[in-house]
């Protein structure tokens, strides 16, 4: 347009803007490009670009804590540790959300989650479960002896049944549903009652979680069972209050004289002191490291694992290296990038006169070398890893050889498994045909014309390799070096095999988290350094090599 | 089977003694290249070249011409030493050259797709050879640019070859094959990829320079203009050997067998017996039965058959330009073909229905009508009787 001396934009036959009628006529061809690739699209959509995502995600999601704990996690994340740990009123809401969570069996996930920042924190969890209940048995016993109508279903029902209390039965509602992912379905066969709920608050709070999770996770009918055991702790934190004492005094309601018959024997209660029934559980419970961590764990998000995947911590007082002993992933990353780097460089020295071959014999010998380097793709994985394995271990064939021939006594075998170097033996084997068959497709279109040109201007034969052959041939180094590199630093099968301990790499500490361990958030969380690196290497590589100078062909 | 000396000996009229005088004097002490009973073969079953003896004197330009798969760029490889004979001598400058690897020969070459490294611009590329001879900076960079200027390409140094045309990237490979100085140049087909009219002037190009520097050059062509515009000696190439080696006049007027009178511009030929031959006539009885007059070049005896081979323009209609008691063939005019310079007629001669006459559109020349039946005639030494 602009070499146009036309002014305003160029128009076509029918006046339309030139630009708009291009547009409209690519527009058909748009989308049929895009329905022909509409079924992978979604292919890969589903089956690749979401996993990723979510697993992307995993690496800094940390929602099981404040769903687990909600209320208790609110409260900490306005205090210190050391106040939380004194906090009483912190503790009946700690209750609350405990049960809650012990009913759901979710305690004891959280513990698993919360052992990966401070080891031995799981048995906390795991062990206080059954206690919590036995804390509720007590309340529930001097209920009973108060008035025995009050340990009934029906009791409960009348009293919490009602109108206006939907928003705080909403509220409990969210915190089930975040626990459980369960969603409420249909009619709950229960609304919480307003006045009870102004009247009672701890009970009502307790009184819904068990209506909803009867009505939603066990599937019952609310208005004749007998509720948990911890309701009637919450009740006796009710009656507790000597507000609520004379609250009861002038209620009215249904439910009124076995409230009133409990509040008359107010003095046999057991004492309402939830921070010394934890304490007695575990005195964890009271330790100002345990809140700590509640404290610095309880976020939605988390950067947690991304440290914990570079050997640091976080703690209550920042973020920290890891001790000696503990430190890993840095030296797994390093050995990693190191061996690939090492096995793309061997790849290239054995693949390039490899390929060099491949584009310059007469074809039929050509042939049969292809299929020998294609001979690998046929055989499974496995089997060759398998394979190396008997060549390479002490008493394996290589060895027996050396010895056989005299270059290695018998009693001073080579040790070429279990260790890196089995690692680099196999895996250039391995990658081999992804660096040979790209330098091959580029050496094909270098024509030998070249070579003898500059041959004829007077350059030996190393010259013009040199200076004439081997610069054209960089994009297929390029090419095999990014195809071998990446594969290599995302290996598995091999490494697990021959590598022992010194040869493994990053990718089977991130299988032992998916599979072993079950840590996926750091499993995601190295997956994703991984990833990173990747794209950091091939960015440099773009910056000093130019990704132009890559061809896998023609 | 035609030995390269043969022409000279052969020639009843020969107007080239000068050039033909070298050409004898190949086998002796001044000849720049010379090829002895060379043979090529690459898979131990076909000869691809068959017993080539050739010499070249310094500061010639020679062409080799040829059908495809005749064996020219074998030769020429072989010349420059990536193929080596299976048989016989190569001698450079009186120095057998069989054992000397191509990177020490000093022979410039261009290639038919030039060959111009992709990686390196203009100027390195023809810094290149001057590089591997380990010249200082300052002396390459002013031969480059010489080189450049040569051939008009002096502002481009800086480009690569990618971005250049087709006639500017011929330019280059030119420049880069004689940036060095060689004394000898190779070039294989360069121009095949160009068209018609860069063709024609890189033709002109070519030669001037090979003139003006001085250089001994082996062309490769299949192309007859280019080998006859251009060429000092013109060897032509077929089924591994050469049939004529000869200047390009000598080869047009003179061939000596009927491949290259087929080969070489247009040609009528009548198929027949050789009747009588005295000295350097021979009448020669058609396969029509008629009659005709020719010179017998490789005939010896009567009752061979021959070929006899007559170009379009020496054919006369005109009975008083012919010599007294020559023999005329009756014609009948099949065509005409009006082609503005040039008047060409298709006849029907002898039984041959393809037979070409052309003559000048001159202020005299008749236009014949097709249908008309006229008579045809020619000098006796203008009609070439060959092998069969
Ligand atoms: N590298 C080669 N290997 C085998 N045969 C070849 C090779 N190069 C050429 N030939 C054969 O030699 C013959 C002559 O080829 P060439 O010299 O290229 O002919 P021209 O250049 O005249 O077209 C052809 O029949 C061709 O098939
Ligand atoms: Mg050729």
């Amino acid at each position: 347009m602009s070499e146009t001396t036309q002014t305003g934009p160029m128009l076509s036959a029918d006046g339309v803007p030139l630009k708009t009628s291009l547009a409209r006529a690519l527009r058909r061809q748009k989308t049929r490009a895009l329905l022909l690739i509409a079924p992978l699209l979604a292919f890969v959509i589903i089956t690749f670009i979401i996993p990723i995502a979510s697993m992307l995600f995993r690496s800094v999601e940390n929602q099981i804590v404040s769903n687990t704990l909600p209320q208790t996690v609110a409260i900490v994340g306005d205090t210190t540790a050391q106040e939380a740990s004194m906090d009483e009123m912190l503790f009946r809401v700690l209750y609350l959300d405990m049960y809650r969570a012990v009913e759901a069996k979710a305690h004891t996930r959280l513990g698993s989650r919360l052992n990966y920042e401070k080891s031995g924190i799981s048995s906390l969890f795991r062990t206080s479960g059954r206690k919590l209940e036995t804390v509720g048995e007590d309340f529930e016993d001097f209920f009973k002896d108060a008035d025995s109508g009050m340990v009934k279903g029906p009791f409960w029902h009348e009293l919490m049944q009602g109108e206006g209390g939907e928003d705080l039965l909403n509220d409990r509602l969210g915190l089930l549903t975040d626990l459980t992912s369960l969603e409420a379905s249909g009619d709950l066969g229960f609304t919480l009652s307003g006045e009870a709920a102004a009247l009672l608050p701890w009970a009502a709070r307790a009184y819904a979680d068990w209506a909803l999770f009867t009505a939603i996770v066990d599937e019952k009918d609310v208005s004749t069972k007998k509720p948990w055991a911890g309701v009637y702790a919450a009740l006796a934190l009710d009656l507790a209050d000597p507000a609520t004492q004379s609250a009861v005094a002038a209620y009215g309601g249904s439910g009124a004289a076995e409230l009133q018959a409990a509040v008359a024997n107010i003095a046999d209660m057991p004492a309402t002191e939830f921070r010394a029934y934890f304490e007695d559980i575990d005195d964890k419970w009271v330790a100002p490291e345990t809140w700590a961590l509640l404290k610095v764990f309880g976020s939605q998000y988390t950067s947690g694992y991304f440290l914990n995947a570079v050997d640091m911590k976080l703690t209550p007082d920042g973020i920290e290296q890891r001790p000696d002993n503990e430190r890993l992933y840095l030296k797994l990353f390093k050995r990693t990038l190191i061996m690939s780097m090492v096995i793309t460089v061997s790849c290239i020295v054995l693949g390039y006169p490899v390929a060099w071959l491949l584009a310059n014999l007469p074809m039929r010998s050509a042939n049969v070398l292809m299929i020998l380097v294609l001979l690998p793709f046929w055989t499974s994985l496995l089997v060759r890893t398998s394979a190396w394995k008997v060549l390479l271990q002490q008493q394996g064939v290589i060895n027996d050889i050396l010895v056989w021939l005299g270059f290695v006594a018998d009693d001073s075998r080579l040790i070429m498994m279990n260790n890196s170097t089995g690692t680099i033996i196999a895996m250039t084997h391995i990658l081999l045909p992804f660096m040979i068959l790209p330098l091959y497709s580029v050496m094909k279109t270098i024509p030998p014309t070249y070579l003898r040109a500059a041959k004829s201007l007077g350059a030996t034969n190393w010259t013009a390799f040199w200076r004439v052959y081997f610069p054209q041939s960089v994009p297929g180094i390029g090419a095999g070096s990014i195809l071998v590199f990446i594969l290599a630093i995302g290996y598995y099968i091999t490494p697990e095999i021959v590598g022992g301990t010194d040869g493994v790499f990053i990718s089977n500490r991130i299988a032992y988290h998916i599979s072993s361990s079950l840590n996926w958030g750091l499993a995601a969380a190295l997956g994703t350094i991984l990833l990173a690196v990747v794209m950091l290497l091939y960015w440099l590589y773009d910056r000093i090599v130019g990704i132009d100078n890559v061809k896998l062909g023609g | 089977m035609f030995s390269m000396r043969a022409p000279g000996s052969a020639c009843p009229r020969c107007r080239h003694t000068k050039k033909g005088g070298t050409v004898a004097k190949s086998s002796g002490g001044n000849a720049f290249v010379e090829f002895q009973h060379v043979q090529k073969s690459y898979d131990g079953e076909v000869l691809v070249v068959k017993d080539l003896n050739l010499s070249m004197p310094k500061g010639e330009f020679l062409t080799m011409l040829g059908p495809s798969g005749s064996g020219k760029t074998t030769c020429l490889m072989m010349l420059a030493g990536f193929e080596t004979a299976t048989h016989g001598e190569i001698m450079l400058d009186g120095q057998p050259i069989n054992n000397i690897p191509p990177h020490k020969r000093g022979i410039g070459m261009v290639f038919q797709n030039y060959a111009l490294f992709p990686h390196m611009t203009v100027a390195e590329n023809l810094s290149f050879p001057l590089e591997v001879r380990k010249m200082g900076k300052s002396e390459r960079e002013e031969k480059v640019k010489r080189a450049l200027d040569m051939v008009q390409m002096g502002s481009f140094g800086g480009r690569r070859p990618a971005q250049l045309s087709g006639g500017q990237q011929q330019r280059v490979a030119l420049a880069r094959a004689l940036v060095f100085q060689p004394e000898l140049v190779l070039m294989d087909e360069p121009l095949g990829a160009l068209d018609k009219q860069l063709r024609e002037h890189m033709q002109f190009e070519i030669t001037r320079l090979a003139h003006e520097l001085g250089i001994t050059t082996v062309y490769v062509t299949h192309d007859q203009t280019e080998a006859l515009t251009m060429s000092d000696r013109v060897a032509v190439f077929n089924d591994g050997r050469i049939q004529q080696l000869a200047p390009p006049d000598e080869l047009y007027e003179r061939p000596q067998n009927s491949f290259v009178a087929q080969f070489i511009g247009e040609n009528n030929t009548l198929t027949g017996v050789v009747k009588s031959i005295d000295g350097d006539k021979c009448v020669v009885k058609l396969d029509s039965g008629e009659e005709i007059d020719a010179v017998p070049v490789n005939v010896t005896k009567a009752g061979e058959r021959t070929k006899v081979s007559i170009r379009p323009e020496r054919v006369e209609f005109n009975k008083s330009r012919l010599q007294k008691g020559a023999h005329t063939l009756k014609a009948e005019v099949a065509e005409f073909i009006y082609m503005g310079d040039i008047f060409r007629f298709r006849l029907k001669v002898a039984g041959n229905d393809d037979f070409i006459v052309k003559t000048r559109n001159a202020p005299d020349a008749v236009r014949l009508t097709p249908g008309s039946e006229i008579e045809i005639g020619w000098l006796a030494e203008d009609c070439r009787a060959l092998d069969a």
